[in-house]
């Protein structure tokens, strides 16, 4: 086992980090401003992928793909949260997680009725194909250009929520919307747009997941699944936890490949055990 | 692009007569009494996992067993009996196949129970059916179902197994001193796969330069590929199924390493050559119970394939799909042949059947009821090679059925 091989796992875990925290950030986002846990997330990350593919195969571009995806889903959003979660907003938080269930299973129904269940080909876009020799070994350009993407988009994120008066409007929301209703803001308006802003972002990691794996109506399943790991051991709803936990699981996930690689979809499950007995709240989470 | 939409539309025609098909399995829920009235109609079940990962091959399996029982009923039945597929959705989950199998043999009443996809699930099938005695006709791969430990003289194994898999597809890409590294999914399928090609691989005088498991079902493998890189192989032998081919084969082009190796794999998957395109499967090869292809050259292939088009809009039938209708085909024809439905008769015309109705003269072993039959090698096309979309393959070999390929029966532990 030589340095540079542990090297270039080490980059692989970090890369795979950050397509789990795009997966995870929609599912922390929602739950963390509006208490719901959003069980239809690996449902609108396939449906995502979907968009993204039809709005590539009509342009004939995968970058208006990955512009209108996001747009497409997040309006989609909006329309669940208006239609569908507001009833349930002061109920216990069973209600909305039974009704998002459900609403995942129909969506996949859906997609399976209208495109069939087999896989459907996402190429990777021309401009990204292709391997770059990083000095210890090689990586796919796409997967680095998907780093990027979400880095930008955490950058963005931190920028509007810290930096932005609607950004101090959600997070003061999510602290106390009593609070925030007294002082006449309307509160119902900042949770349509957080819920829309969750499946966007649950859409763009769709899209993004589209030309590394084929694009089927099973493929959100197993990202709901990750990404409550990421979650709950970042500590549910908190943002920065849910970035830190993505890269820990992702190092944890390809250092295991290096020497028990049939043990590796096991350990990300391992490693929120271990979290969860030593600080039930996860890493960053508040104790309620 | 525009390959792209018209495979989209493509899929919603046969989604459309998929929904046919399940409506038509509904209304036989729907109505179970009317079925036992006509005592006489002979009950076949069809456990198979129409969701999860393995769903593709799964719909086919269905589609092509449906066009055997039609056929069959067209000419009049067994002994002028109807036949009745009742098909159940066994979610690749050995326990929940297990209770399907159990209620279609005390509930539903069952002569035979044929299908099931998956060398786990087909175990668990196996198990239900050998304590019942009841016929099964298995058509996923297996070597351990017609080894003496699991054998079951109900059981008639009809699919390839992997060792004559795996033996045929080492035999045409291995040679003495080639370099293979291993990647396989970490079940019974991955595990007997890579047996049969070390066995081969032995035989030829390869070397065996490194292994990998990887968990059933990975989304992600990128983590493995530094590995399987720095192992420097000539061959990467890929053993995996459904949609873990598409996505594990995938991510090792992205890779690059098609670039320093090539690719090989026990089963080249049509539909999953379908899910990710001609420029990620171009030169990998592997091997196959069946190619639509074959019928240029075989007249029973030929008329299983027009039989096919007509009941399906003009599709074609897969590789996996073509075991629906070679095993039930194989089962129909004993239970004429044996007159009716009894087991032991049934058995007995099994044994001493010699069928040819898709690719070529296939019979069962009689100490291990193994299908002895041919084996193809392909090849996938590069784009600019196919003639059609449906031009997916290069035959590279076909091995003609031959008892030579398959173990022995006294290696596999039965009386000489």
């Amino acid at each position: 086992m030589d340095a540079e091989l542990i090297l270039m796992q080490l980059f692989s875990g970090v890369a795979l980090g950050a397509i789990l925290v795009i997966a995870a950030l929609g599912l922390s986002i929602i739950f963390g401003m509006l208490g719901v846990v959003n069980f239809a997330h690996g449902a609108l990350f396939m449906v995502g992928a979907y968009a993204g593919l039809w709005v590539a195969s009509v342009t004939g571009s995968f970058w208006w793909g990955l512009v209108a995806a996001p747009i497409m889903v997040g309006l989609f959003g909006m329309v669940i949260e208006f239609v569908l979660v507001r009833p349930l907003y002061g109920r216990s938080i069973d209600d909305p997680l039974l009704l998002t269930f459900g609403l995942g299973y129909v969506l996949v129904e859906a997609v399976r009725i209208v495109f069939g269940s087999d896989g459907i080909p996402f190429p990777t876009p021309p401009q990204l194909t292709g391997v770059l020799d990083l000095g210890v070994g090689f990586f796919p350009i796409y997967r680095l250009f998907v780093v990027g993407v979400v880095i930008a988009v955490l950058v963005l994120l931190w920028l509007g929520l810290e930096k932005t008066r609607f950004g101090l409007i959600v997070r003061a929301g999510a602290r106390d919307p009593t609070i925030m209703k007294v002082l006449g803001v309307d509160i119902s308006k900042v949770w349509l747009l957080v819920f829309g802003l969750g499946a966007a972002l649950a859409a763009l990691g769709g899209v993004l997941a589209g030309p590394m794996r084929s694009v089927n109506p099973e493929m959100g399943s197993l990202v709901l699944a990750e990404a409550f790991v990421v979650t709950v051991i970042g500590g549910l709803g908190s943002l920065l936890g849910s970035i830190i936990a993505g890269v820990l699981v992702g190092v944890a996930v390809s250092m295991t490949a290096l020497f028990a690689p049939e043990m590796a979809t096991i350990v990300m499950f391992a490693l929120m055990a271990i979290v969860l007995l030593i600080r039930p709240e996860g890493l960053f989470g508040k104790l309620a | 692009m525009t390959d792209v939409i018209r495979t989209i539309a493509q899929r919603k025609i046969s989604r459309r007569s998929a929904l046919a098909g399940l409506g038509a399995g509904a209304s036989f829920l729907a109505m179970p009494w009317v079925a036992r009235a006509a005592d006489d109609t002979v009950r076949i079940g069809f456990p198979t996992p129409l969701t999860g990962p393995f769903a593709a091959e799964a719909k086919d399996q269905v589609k092509s067993a449906e066009l055997a029982v039609k056929q069959f009923n067209d000419k009049g039945g067994i002994n002028g009996r109807k036949i009745e597929l009742l098909v159940r959705d066994d979610k690749l989950n050995g326990g929940e196949a297990a209770t399907r199998t159990l209620e279609l043999i005390e509930k539903d009443k069952v002569h035979a129970i044929v299908g099931s996809l998956s060398s786990a699930v087909q175990l668990a099938v196996n198990e239900v059916t050998r304590a019942r005695g009841v016929i099964y006709v298995s058509i996923s791969q297996s070597d351990t179902i017609n080894e003496v430990k699991d054998f079951s003289k109900f059981t008639f194994h009809e699919a390839l197994n992997p060792h004559m898999t795996a033996g045929a597809v080492a035999r045409h890409t291995f040679k003495k001193g080639t370099k293979v590294a291993y990647l396989s999914a970490d079940y019974a399928y991955g595990h007997e796969m890579v047996r049969g090609f070390k066995r081969a691989q032995a035989a030829i005088g390869a070397e065996n330069v490194g292994e990998i498991l990887h968990p059933f079902g990975a989304a992600d493998y990128s983590t493995l590929m530094p590995r399987l890189r720095s192992m420097r192989p000539d061959i990467l032998c890929i053993s995996n199924f459904g949609r873990d081919q598409a996505n594990s084969i995938k991510q090792a082009v992205d890779f690059g390493l098609k670039q320093q190796m090539k690719i090989v794999v026990p089963v080249l998957l049509h539909n999953q050559r379908l899910a990710v395109g001609p420029e990620v499967f171009e030169g990998v090869v592997g091997g196959a119970n069946y190619y639509w292809g074959l019928e240029s050259e075989i007249p029973s292939a030929k008329a299983f394939n027009d039989a096919y088009r007509a009941a399906n809009g003009g599709a074609i039938p897969t590789d996996y799909g073509a075991y629906g209708y070679t095993g039930l085909s194989s089962l129909l024809l004993a239970m004429q042949a044996a007159g009716g439905t009894d087991t032991d008769k049934v058995i007995a015309a099994l044994e001493g059947l010699k069928y040819n109705v898709a690719k070529g003269p296939q019979h069962y072993r009689k100490c291990d009821h193994q299908s002895i039959q041919s084996v193809l090698v392909l090849e996938s096309k590069k784009k600019s090679d196919m003639k059609s979309d449906m031009d997916l393959f290069q035959v590279v070999a076909n091995e003609p059925a031959s008892e030579e390929v398959l173990r022995s029966c006294t290696e596999l532990g039965f009386p000489a």
